[in-house]
């Protein structure tokens, strides 16, 4: 119920904080990408309106970091100005980035949950076809993790508890993108309909 | 199992991707079957997942064609699909900005939020709120506030949830309620440090808090807040002991011994399995050692150990650790081990390098050698402007502080600006160039490099250079004919700024006179640029016979030298610098708007804010001195702690110790709690008698008291008249006289000469070192140290202090003090004005 009031509360967020501490704010996470071994986008999200608000800046900031995080698995770095945690599977690459100030081990609970909730509705299949598969399953995962900057949950079981993705409608949907690729989609309509 | 993968696509090698090709206008023609009935799920489920994955990919939708799609998704809350619903409301986020009418699907999002799925609940809602967020629907809105507040009991009953989530959530949207309300702040405070959080998120959101707490009420460590930040220091999970541990770390005013449990904490960290603690950890410690390095010291094992980190951010934050904390005797080592790896890590970790470099050579000045050698080999290599430009200014810092180092830095400079794509280092390598390298053993050796930059740069470059050019002829006699043949030619430029710098230095400089030379070449202009814009914009609107004054132009309020504190990988700022008006200018401005202070002319100086009560009373008062030519206005900033009083008509009455006059009192009309408000009193300064400048004045606060409700802030209808005794409030010799610095001293002490000038000396008896010296007379005039005489060299017992300023009305005035030391220290004052009676004021003050 709460997250209405959150993205309210955002009008007042932009103060600048004076001082050394930062205005205490909610909004943990700045930006939360996928990419693949060629250092491609397969899904990310941009928190902070102000950060990096084209595309074309967007892919310049995850391009330098794939180059500068892909060859060695060293979970944490820092990168123009912003402290990103990171996390490497098969050929999958998840970062999540936040402030310089934020709580480096918060970012960690995001990555973590995220990389958990995924291995689990994967199947612990953590690659980039099965990923690309299960796209669906993984936008409602991110959606459930974070909205907005705001951490929503950090418990892999709860995420999937709240995304709630059935097996069933996964299986069947292999079917369906398999079809989708060969192009025989009457042949799927009848199967929708046996199913 | 997930189903096994096709033939067809695995041959296809693993780069597949189902989405790879997908063409935008191809999806929406697909869409059209979220009209067809029944609804069939799965094949709409999948169109929805391309929508949204062309969309992240950065693919453009029309609004049009945005629209249409939106409207045709609408058709799909038909179906009770549960993953087919949760992707809708994804897409209503995706499109929420580029789509019109996304209005249309509030009804059937209010429909699911007030369901009675759960699954629905929350992405329902989080759905009609990116809607809202964009279309700021007023109604809506509206209606949301009212929740909003409704809602701060039930967040007060959520943060007791069991749920860990909720808890954090409804303690971060009780803060952002109550936030400035300090008092409620800290009755949460109180409340929730006392019954305790389950949720760890809580606990880091409640560190945060209480930290800005004790900040904003600059509250000491024996603050029952201090003491709930040291007790999560014993949590059971990493991440608050981080956060309390880090908070401590931050909090401004924390001594050594405070500082120990945190860095304890920390020094486990340091060998942790985790990379991410490990480097939030030492990234901490780092922030230690610059303040206080002998903290650290216990941790230098641990330190060590990260050196060879395969996380090459660790690696360097430990090294630049060590490089605060070490020894001098292991300073060689360590600049070995970082030149191994320099390499290999980022620009921004370069930069952390650089700065540790930098504040090592001001601890160990003999070790600048070895750290000129690493930095000119540091410039050599690739890197971006931040890097570079840390480099530079390390170098330069070296160079400043250690005149034997002059001409090895001097020497690496020129040679980076052979090759240097940014304009702004070279300019500034130019400018120090043009200072300091006519006053070197050989200044004939940079003027080829700096003739090379005539031939080779841009404009903004050129134009620099001959700038440095001028100082080299101005300064040496045997260099000009050499020089005026090189301006000769820089007078055929391209460019009209580069051609207008060298006409103009050309007959300057032909004129063969010092006191042009110091004027127009060394020393330049004092003024405030926007202020001698405004001046003269003022002066073409009303022209007049008399011709433009510089005099009334306002000074240039000299920056005060930046403290380079954070040395930390700090956020490097993506907005462009920007000309920021300076206090003074904003000053200016305010006082300009109120009618009773025109006429006053240009403002001349306002000092510092000084407090005229204790720091826990029932008011706060500061004043702000500003002076003008013939008069100074107090401004004082009050405001009222006491949140059942409204406080009106408030002035601050003076009562002056010599023949100042009190000419208006400006009240402020209103003063209610917590906000602060100025009022103001305009004096005359004593036309009879030039010479006194200072003054006490006794203050007292008068004002009309309403007393409040305390909870809805209204006042009753009768008030009474009340008043407060401030503190008295001094005017020195120091509001009198603005600074100015003249980077050549010796040609500007030339250039005003010695009409007015006078000698005196004293003997100032309770003062036991020149460093102390140096420091009471730069306060008490308040003048701009020049040539870094300020800095006394060690082990020396006499050194001479230069100082210039421009006292009230706009007259240069200069001191040179040659201080000794025997058993106090005694001081021969030589002071030069344009006028007679600034020079008198400075030796009737200091005696």
């Amino acid at each position: 119920m709460l997250s209405v009031s959150l993205d309210q509360a955002r009008y007042g967020c932009n103060l600048v904080a004076h001082g050394v501490f930062q205005e205490p704010s909610l909004y943990t996470v700045k930006a939360l990408f996928i990419l693949d071994n060629d250092g491609n986008r397969l899904l990310s999200k941009y928190y902070d309106p102000e950060l990096y608000p084209s595309m074309k800046e967007q892919n310049n900031f995850e391009k330098n970091v794939f180059n500068k995080t892909h060859k060695a698995d060293n979970e944490i770095a820092f990168l123009e100005g912003m402290t990103v945690v990171y996390k490497s599977s098969i050929d999958l690459f998840f970062y999540v980035v936040g402030s310089p100030q934020e709580n480096e081990l918060m970012l960690m609970s995001v990555l973590n949950c995220l990389f958990d909730s995924l291995t689990q509705i994967l199947r612990k299949n953590v690659e980039r076809r099965y990923l690309l598969e299960n796209m669906e399953g993984v936008f409602l995962v991110v959606d459930e993790i974070i909205d907005g900057g705001v951490i929503l949950e950090s418990d892999p079981q709860q995420v999937l508890q709240k995304v709630n993705y059935k097996l069933v409608s996964e299986q069947a949907y292999g079917f369906v993108l398999f079809d989708y690729i060969t192009g025989s989609l009457e042949g799927e309509a009848e199967r929708g309909q046996l199913l | 199992m997930i189903k096994k993968f096709d033939k067809k696509d695995e041959e296809s090698g693993s780069g597949s991707n189902p989405f790879q090709h997908l063409e935008k206008s191809a999806v929406l023609q697909e869409a059209r079957i979220f009209n067809e009935t029944p609804i069939n799920p799965r094949r709409c489920l999948h169109i929805l997942t391309k929508i949204i994955y062309l969309l992240n990919q950065g693919e453009h939708f029309g609004t049009t064609e945005a629209t249409e799609a939106f409207f045709a998704m609408t058709r799909l809350f038909q179906s009770n699909d549960q993953t087919l619903r949760r992707m809708c409301y994804l897409t209503i986020k995706e499109m929420a900005n580029i789509s019109e009418d996304v209005i249309i699907v509030t009804s059937s999002l209010t429909k699911d939020m007030t369901g009675k799925e759960d699954v629905y609940r929350g992405p329902a809602i989080r759905a009609l709120c990116r809607i809202t967020d964009v279309r700021g629907m007023l109604v809506c809105q509206l209606h949301y506030y009212d929740v909003v507040k409704r809602w701060v009991n039930e967040a007060q009953e959520a943060a007791s949830s069991d749920n860990i989530m909720v808890q954090y959530h409804a303690l971060g949207l009780l803060y952002h309620l109550r936030k400035n309300d300090r008092l409620a702040v800290s009755k949460m405070l109180n409340k929730f440090t006392k019954s305790g959080l389950k949720s760890p998120f809580a606990y880091c959101m409640l560190i945060r808090i209480a930290s800005k707490l004790l900040e904003e009420t600059e509250g000491g460590h024996d603050s029952p807040l201090f003491d709930f930040i040291e007790s999560c220091l014993r949590n059971k999970n990493e991440m608050v002991v981080y956060e309390a541990a880090s908070a401590i770390v931050h909090m401004p005013t924390c001594s050594a011994r405070e500082l120990a449990p945190a860095v304890s904490v920390l020094q486990l960290f340091c060998s942790s399995p985790k990379a991410a603690l490990r480097y939030a950890a030492v990234r901490t410690l780092n922030k230690v050692a610059m303040k206080h390095p002998s903290a650290v010291t216990a941790c230098n094992l641990d330190l060590e150990n990260l050196i060879t980190d395969s996380n090459r951010s660790i690696a360097t934050l430990a090294i630049t650790t060590l490089l605060k904390t070490g020894s001098e005797s292991s300073v060689d080592r360590l600049m070995k081990q970082i030149s191994s790896f320099v390499s290999e890590i980022s620009d921004e970790f370069k930069v952390v390098v650089v700065q540790a470099i930098s504040s090592l050579c001001q601890k160990y000045p003999r070790k600048h050698s070895v750290m000129m050698n690493f930095l000119s080999n540091m410039l050599r290599d690739d890197g971006g402007f931040e890097y570079k430009r840390a480099i530079v200014d390390c170098i330069i810092g070296i160079i400043e502080e250690n005149p034997e180092s002059k001409e090895t830095g001097l020497a690496h400079l020129c040679e980076f600006i052979e090759d240097c794509e940014h304009t702004v280092l070279a300019t500034k390598i130019l400018h120090l160039l043009g200072k300091e390298g006519p006053r070197t053993p050989a200044p004939s050796k940079y003027i080829r490099f700096i003739f090379n930059r005539v031939v080779l740069e841009s404009e903004a470059v050129r134009a620099a250079a001959v700038s440095a050019l001028a100082k080299f002829g101005a300064q040496n006699d045997d260099l000009l004919p050499s020089v005026l043949v090189l301006m000769q030619r820089c007078m055929m430029d391209s460019d009209d700024e580069v051609r207008d710098r060298a006409t103009f230095y050309m007959n300057v400089l032909q004129q063969k006179q010092k006191a042009l030379n110091a004027a127009y070449i060394f020393n330049g202009l004092s003024v405030s640029v926007p202020g001698l814009e405004k001046s003269l914009h003022q002066y073409t609107l009303d022209p007049s016979e008399r011709p433009f004054d510089m005099k009334s132009v306002p000074l240039a309020t000299t920056p005060i030298s930046e403290q380079k504190s954070d040395m930390a990988p700090i956020a490097t700022s993506k907005m462009p610098e920007k000309m920021a008006p300076s206090r003074q200018d904003i000053y200016q401005e305010q006082l300009a708007a109120i009618l009773e202070f025109q006429g006053l002319g240009p403002l001349f100086k306002s000092s510092e804010a000084v407090q005229l009560t204790e720091a826990e009373t029932e008011y706060v008062v500061r004043c702000v001195k500003h002076t003008f030519a013939q008069h100074m206005v107090f401004q004082f900033d009050c405001t009222n702690t006491l949140n059942d009083q409204l406080l009106q008509k408030v002035v601050v009455q003076m009562e002056p110790s010599e023949s100042y006059e009190v000419l208006h009192y400006i009240p402020a009309a209103n003063l209610p709690y917590s906000q602060p408000g100025s009022c103001y009193s305009l004096v005359r300064l004593p036309e009879e008698d030039p010479t006194a400048v200072s003054c006490t004045f006794s203050c007292t606060m008068r004002y009309l008291v309403r007393d409040c409700d305390p909870n809805t802030g209204d006042p009753d209808d009768d008030g009474y008249d009340d008043e407060y005794v401030l503190e008295d409030l001094e005017v020195t010799v120091a509001d009198h006289i603005q600074k100015v610095l003249k980077p050549n001293f010796g040609a500007a002490w030339e250039e005003v000469g010695d009409e007015f000038e006078k000698e005196e000396t004293f003997a100032l008896a309770s003062v036991r070192t020149l460093d102390e010296a140096v420091g009471n007379i730069v306060s008490f005039l308040g003048m701009q140290p020049c040539e870094r005489s300020d800095k006394v060299p060690e082990n020396k017992n006499s050194h001479v202090l230069f100082l210039a300023g421009v006292f009230r009305g706009g007259h240069d005035l200069l001191v040179r003090a040659r201080l000794a030391l025997s058993d106090g220290v005694t001081m021969q004052v030589t002071v030069r004005g344009a006028d007679e009676t600034p020079v008198d004021v400075i030796l009737a003050s200091v005696g």
